[in-house]
């Protein structure tokens, strides 16, 4: 009897960048090849300029590659145009910024409530203010971005990529702007929201303390991917 | 030397990186607008100068309203002058059984004796140029009345009681140079024919001349020695004060539209200060950079406004080159009003225009670009210190230095200039307060409705100041059109409702006293009886508590053309219905009444004159004095013949009388109009309904021209627009992003710019309407007095306009963030 296997939720086939620069053309990432798990946490990690980014956008959806291609929650991004994409991450997938990314204009609350609206959601504003709550800031929902600390946003930013149940969460450095302590507590946060609701992670970082939560880590080197260690 | 290159070299690599743009083109159009005037005006101008000379068709002419009298004659006789005759009055003609009011000429053997006189064989044929004007027993005419008409050369026009064959068409005459305002076409026949029309008769409003010329000492000679025997009526005109109304005219009208192109400049302005903001914001990195490397502090502001000096050259030169293309279309609307054709614009208006385009970029666009000396080099290190905070009014002080100094330039007239400012800053803040409120109002709006309409109006709200100053500058854009297409047709609407339908429609001049009472039963037997006839007396005020009159001395242009003017003088036992007495006492009839003066309320206010002051006329060239008894208001609108000053019966006895009145004809009834002049050829019959189309005609043209200047308005609008979303540019990429990243499909994104640009827009059009209206409401109401209907159309089309002519500008210029590639977010630095 063969064991189980889940179908792998992301899955990366060869996978690609180049650009082109003055000196002639530049590979990003070359012949990646990944596959994670639905429920695992996985931490990319290398030194800057390794490709680390690249690949979280090619992995979302966010970017095209070059050559290679990308399944995600069993979808061949290829296969989608543009619309087809953002469709496709209204429903399914979650983002985490370094630097927060929340939209100026508009207060917490409406922060929250704009992916839920992208997805179509039926009592958007509630459910916004139920995952505000969870991350403890239900008091502050009306306050824009620049009236909240970094923590703070970082905790909006959260709540924002949990409002709606994603299968996937992808994390691009979401300690990286915060100090140590702050980092802390919105690490123990992702994690926690993680665990409670089965996501699978995805996340970038330098932060070797942060990688070492999730259960397996992969190093990118030169768009290449040259060691993978998991948890035993 | 060597910074110039460097700036040369950053003026390319700035302009090929997209940094440079808006502030080019909102130079372009500034520069445009005030050439495009500039042009014109001198095209005018040239002809103005050109035909200074020809302007007399003589080099001096006495001026009067009664023959000139012999004793003038015989000193240029003595003087060895060159002598010719011109006399000038209205009459109907008619061909077939058309009429037509023209201003007939008759002139002697001699005229012209400066300049030349043209005539063609037939419409549109080769031009000749005549020596002398027509022979007697011939009517030239210009091709106008052919036209209206329906005739060619060869057909008899009846003038007064004779008909005279048409021989040739009249194509130039100097004398009529750049004449503005023509009403009715021109009649040209022999002075010698004059008699055989019976037109000109005692008390007939003619205008004679006398025209002199010769060697310049021999003019002078005449010039001094006629001046002790001019008489009241009688004016010495030399080619220095030709035509002064026509030079009024034109500096006024080059006053109106020159402070019209400064609306666009002023617009303009705010688009190049947000430009340069902009602008300056983003060179904060290379400046710290430079100052790292060595570069002083001044040198850095040197590059800067070299740089910035090199662009509006260039940019200043293509708006030139717009402006000069631009002028021939306003010469095409405005030209033909003005007779002869117009030269070819000389090259001198570009200097000012290419000025004014530099003026205003260092006005509005220096400021941030000097500070930029003060960025610290410590920004290579750390991004966030070393740049500034903007808001800092004071900056714009150099600015509004400038609008003034241009504004009192453009008008040449401190008072003037002093006007159009507070109006336009009283304006503005009115503007600026309602857009304010209706920005803060989007607020409220926004948790009621969906995701796109609330992330647009999310944005107009946040960005209030930048929402505000697109509103202001678009409103007024669309306001100037609004009032000028609008409420222009509205307000002559309103006029016309306020006149009732079978108000007086002819008037009758020149009507001799042996003819009142046949004319009386000849339109009662038509049934279309006269609304009375009144007598009418010609004489020019000379003193005023024996104080003479001065023109001149009045600062008001209307009491100045009062005075200057001949009045109309009449004579009644009882005031007309329509006028009311409404200070002092009407005489008493029972008794023969002393002589004295009833005034309209009007003219008395302006001239200054109350009950009781003396004043003094000189009535075909005898004075006579009464005091000021009544003040009357009179009711003008009922198209009844009306008098300023009204004298008891018999105080005029002595003096020649025509008659005047006025009566409804409908249109359909024209064979009355062909007997009257058939039978009273002496009578002049005006048209008003003719007079009316004519006068709207012109009206029509005039506005279209000022319309075509405020497009530039309309247009620098836009550009603040422009360069308004350029500043944000950076941001909507990145919030384009966003969107997308966190599952926005294209429909989102577009339908949220829409939402916020079409909100702009329908703000930028509600406060449009609001101001047109309100103008309207003011010149109807106040200057006009007649009440202004508040036109639901205004609100609804300025809505609709400035909500789909935003939305489709922002959305174009906007298009790329649709574009912006979702994984931007991930690059983007905190």
């Amino acid at each position: 009897m063969t064991q189980f296997q889940p179908m792998p939720i992301v899955q990366a086939e060869q996978l690609g960048k180049r650009v082109n620069s003055p000196d002639g053309e530049l590979i990003i990432l070359d012949s990646v090849e990944l596959s994670v798990a639905q429920g695992e946490s996985v931490a990319i990690v290398g030194a800057s300029g390794s490709g680390k980014s690249t690949l979280l956008g090619l992995l979302a959806g966010l970017d095209r590659p070059s050559e290679g291609r990308v399944h995600l929650c069993g979808v061949d991004l290829g296969s989608l145009d543009e619309d087809g994409l953002a469709g496709l991450r209204a429903e399914r997938v979650g983002f985490v910024f370094q630097s927060f990314q929340l939209l100026p204009s508009l207060t917490a609350l409406e922060n929250v409530m704009l992916p839920l609206e992208m997805a179509e959601h039926t009592d958007v504003a509630a459910t916004a203010t139920e995952v505000l709550d969870r991350v403890g800031l239900a008091e502050r929902a009306r306050h824009y971005p620049n009236q909240l600390s970094g923590g703070e946003q970082q905790r909006v930013a959260i709540a924002r990529a949990f409002a709606t149940g994603p299968e996937v969460l992808f994390a691009d450095e979401p300690t990286g702007n915060l100090d140590r302590r702050t980092g802390q507590r919105v690490i123990e946060l992702l994690f926690s929201l993680n665990r409670e609701r089965g996501t699978t992670l995805i996340l970038v970082t330098h932060d070797v303390g942060l990688a070492k939560l999730c259960s397996r880590r992969l190093e990118l080197e030169d768009g290449r991917l040259s060691l993978e260690s998991v948890d035993a | 030397m060597r910074d110039l290159k460097v700036a040369l070299r950053a003026l390319r690599r700035d302009w090929s990186g997209g940094e440079l743009g808006v502030l080019a083109l909102a130079l372009v159009v500034s520069v445009a607008s005030v050439a495009s005037v500039g042009f014109f005006t001198d095209r005018i101008q040239t002809v103005m100068d050109r035909q200074a000379a020809e302007l007399l068709a003589a080099d001096l002419v006495v001026l009067s309203s009664e023959p000139v009298g012999s004793a003038i004659r015989a000193r240029a006789e003595e003087a060895g002058l060159d002598i010719g005759d011109s006399w000038t009055f209205r009459s109907v003609v008619l061909a077939g059984n058309k009429t037509q009011l023209t201003e007939v000429k008759a002139v002697s053997g001699g005229y012209p004796l400066r300049g030349q006189l043209r005539t063609a064989p037939e419409l549109f044929a080769a031009e000749r140029i005549e020596p002398a004007g027509p022979p007697a027993g011939e009517v030239w005419v210009e091709s106008g009345l052919l036209q209206t008409l329906g005739i060619e050369v060869g057909t008899g026009l009846q003038v007064g009681a004779r008909m005279f064959p048409i021989t040739r068409v009249l194509t130039y005459e100097p004398d009529r140079g750049g004449e503005v305002f023509n009403i009715a076409p021109r009649v040209l026949m022999n002075l010698k024919d004059v008699p055989a029309t019976e037109l000109v008769q005692p008390g007939s409003r003619v205008r004679y001349r006398l025209m002199v010329a010769g060697g310049v000492d021999a003019v002078q000679v005449f010039r001094t020695s006629v001046a002790d025997v001019l008489s009241q009526s009688e004016q010495l005109q030399g080619l220095d004060d030709a035509r002064p109304e026509l030079r009024v005219a034109l500096d006024r009208a080059r006053q109106f539209l020159g402070l019209a192109a400064m609306v666009s400049v002023v617009v303009a302005g705010v688009a190049i200060a947000l430009a340069a903001r902009r602008f300056a914001r983003r060179h904060w990195d290379a400046v710290a950079v430079m100052r790292c490397f060595g570069a002083t502090q001044n040198r850095v502001a040197r590059l800067y406004v070299l740089e910035m000096l090199l662009l509006g050259l260039l940019a200043g030169l293509v708006g030139v080159v717009i402006g000069f293309v631009a002028q021939s279309v306003l010469a095409g609307v405005l030209g033909n009003l003005v007779q002869g054709s117009l030269p070819s614009p000389s090259l001198k208006p570009a200097l000012p225009a290419l000025i004014v385009g530099l003026l205003t970029l260092l006005g509005f666009g220096l400021p941030p670009i000097l500070r930029l000396r003060t960025v610290s080099p410590v920004r290579v290190l750390r991004k966030d210190v070393g740049g500034w905070r903007d808001g800092s009014v004071w900056l714009y002080l150099l600015a509004v230095g400038l609008v003034s100094a241009l504004m009192v330039w453009q008008a040449q007239d401190l008072k003037l200039a002093g006007i159009v400012l507070g109006g336009a800053a009283a304006t503005l803040v009115l503007l600026t307060a309602v857009a304010w409120l209706m920005v803060r109002l989007m607020r409220r709006l926004r948790s009621r409705v969906g995701i796109a309409w609330r992330f647009g109006l999310a944005n107009i709200a946040r960005r209030q100041g930048s929402s505000v100053v697109q509103v202001v500058a678009l409103g007024l854009g669309i306001m100037v059109l609004l009032a000028l297409g609008l409420v222009r047709s509205d307000l002559l609407a309103s006029w016309q409702n306020s006149v009732p339908e079978d108000a007086p429609n002819h008037f009758l001049i020149n009507i001799q006293p042996e003819e009142v009472e046949p004319l009386r039963a000849f339109l009662a037997e038509r049934g279309a009886p006269a609304e009375g006839l009144y007598p009418m007396i010609r004489g020019r005020l000379t003193t005023l508590d024996g104080t003479p009159v001065d023109p001149e001395s009045y600062d008001n242009p209307r009491a100045e053309r009062l005075a200057q003017r001949e009045w109309n003088l009449s004579w009644a036992a009882e005031p007309q219905s329509d006028n009311k007495v409404v200070d002092g006492r009407w005489w008493d009839t029972s008794v023969p009444a002393e002589p004295q003066i009833s005034l309209e309320t009007g003219i008395a206010e302006a001239l200054g004159i109350g009950l009781g002051d003396r004043m003094r006329f000189m009535v075909a060239g005898s004075p006579i004095e009464v005091p000021v008894t009544s003040l009357r208001t009179v009711n003008w609108d009922t198209f009844r013949p009306n008098f300023f000053a009204v004298l008891p019966p018999g105080s005029l006895d002595d003096f020649p009388a025509t008659w005047i009145t006025s009566f409804h004809l409908p249109k359909s009834e024209s064979a009355t109009l062909i007997d009257l002049v058939r039978n009273f050829p002496a009578v002049t019959v005006i048209d008003v309904d003719a007079v009316m189309t004519k006068v709207r005609e012109i009206i029509d043209r005039v506005v279209t021209a000022v319309e075509y200047v405020f497009a530039f308005t309309l247009v620098a609008g836009l550009v603040v627009l422009y360069a308004a979303v350029q500043a944000t540019r950076d941001e909507r990429l990145f919030e384009g992003a966003v969107l997308r990243t966190l599952g926005g499909r294209r429909k989102i994104v577009v339908r949220s710019l829409l939402a916020e640009f079409a909100t702009l827009g329908a703000l930028a059009g509600l406060l449009a309407a609001f101001g047109a209206s309100l103008l309207g409401y003011g010149l109807g109401e106040h200057l006009f007095g007649f009440g202004y209907r508040f036109d639901p159309l205004l609100w609804v089309l300025g809505t609709t306009l400035g909500a789909g002519g935003v939305g489709l500008a922002g959305w174009l210029v906007t298009r790329t963030v649709l574009d912006s590639p979702p994984a931007l977010v991930l690059r983007r630095e905190g």
